[in-house]
């Protein structure tokens, strides 16, 4: 399932989903009300950023609840975890709150899905996220991509092939 | 789409033919509501097919929205580990509201198995490695919450009411035929 990254590839502009090779647009974003999270200080290790739709789907072990469980696994990587909806800081919150998330939850929230549009995974229409995963090699460049159905979760298996992929 | 990883051997707990034309595995948390509702689905699904089907059931206990989850997986594993693992697997999805140490030593007393081993199993975590192990080849296998089903191998993404599995499984029957 994880593609080779090649690295002659660059970032499409206004296009698809960002593909393997390029390079992982920085961003900050809030964490909580009065804490921002920039995806250059994680340089230096993987990191799993992960689109979804909306906070509080209503089924159990929906996606982030799913991989909040399968945390220690990602771990193993040295890997860090982010989860990205246009959800605001207080909504995700009370989401993480509830389903006991062990990692942090970023808001695209202002300007609304900013981030998600750089990434190629805004769905104007709806005004949310796709459900899309990246996989960020700790040179920051995306190794692994890919984007679901938005009804289906993807479960954890093409992130844990990409993290087993990246060179040593 | 999503496969299994880790193929079914005499270690898996299974009901049916070991030579079904479909198996269904399903990865399931005790405590899960959804898990609880496919309970009884699943048992018409049997009872529809028959020796052409065989069930495997695997634990993927939500441990942080359950947590009774892991333990009760334990439980299952440990009367499996003599013989009765399907006799309790049923008993703790019919009583799944009321997971914890009373039921748990209830249900061994029942099965007339050993309370102080259950309990010396549980404290020890004999059986945790075993549970841990289907929850990584869970993971590597794309399961996507509970339950998941994978139908001869494929994950399937559908809902999982009585005519939608029954339609999957025959498409699986067809399939296999055809290859």
């Amino acid at each position: 399932m994880a593609q080779s990254s090649a690295s002659n590839v660059t970032p499409i502009q206004g296009g698809g989903i960002l593909p393997a090779g390029a390079v992982a647009p920085n961003f900050t974003l809030h964490v909580t009300a009065d804490q921002t999270l920039t995806l250059s200080d994680l340089l230096g290790r993987p990191v799993i950023l992960a689109f979804y739709p909306a906070d509080w789907s209503p089924v159990c072990g929906d996606q982030m609840a799913l991989y909040n469980e399968i945390l220690p696994e990602f771990r193993k990587f040295g890997a860090e975890l982010l989860g990205v909806s246009v959800d605001g800081v207080w909504c995700h919150a009370a989401f993480a709150g509830a389903r006991h998330l062990h990692f942090p939850l970023l808001a695209d929230f202002e300007p609304k899905g900013a981030v998600a549009k750089q990434y190629g995974v805004y769905r104007a229409a709806d005004g949310i996220c796709e459900r899309a995963l990246f996989v960020i090699d700790k040179k920051g460049l995306i190794a692994w991509s890919y984007r679901s159905p938005i009804a289906v979760n993807p479960g954890a298996d093409g992130i844990i092939e990409a993290l087993e992929d990246l060179p040593k | 789409m999503a496969t299994l990883k880790v193929p079914v051997t005499a270690e898996d707990h299974a009901q049916g033919p070991e030579n079904a034309e479909v198996t269904l595995v399903e990865y399931g948390d005790y405590e899960c509501p959804h898990c609880g509702r496919a309970y009884a689905i699943v048992q018409q699904v049997q009872k529809h097919f028959g020796k052409r089907l065989r069930l495997v059931f695997r634990n993927f206990p939500l441990s942080e929205l359950h947590p009774h989850a892991e333990a009760a997986a334990e439980v299952a594993e440990f009367a499996g580990a003599q013989g009765k693992f399907w006799e309790m697997h049923d008993r703790l999805f019919e009583n799944q509201t009321r997971l914890g140490e009373t039921l748990f030593v209830d249900l061994g007393e029942k099965l007339g198995l050993s309370t102080i081993a259950l309990r010396q199993a549980l404290e020890q975590g004999t059986f945790e490695p075993r549970v841990r192990a289907d929850f990584k080849g869970g993971v590597r296998s794309g399961v996507n919450g509970t339950p998941t089903f994978f139908i001869n191998g494929h994950r399937h993404d559908g809902s999982f009411d009585f005519e939608m599995l029954v339609d999957a499984i025959q498409r699986a029957m067809l399939a296999a035929k055809s290859a």
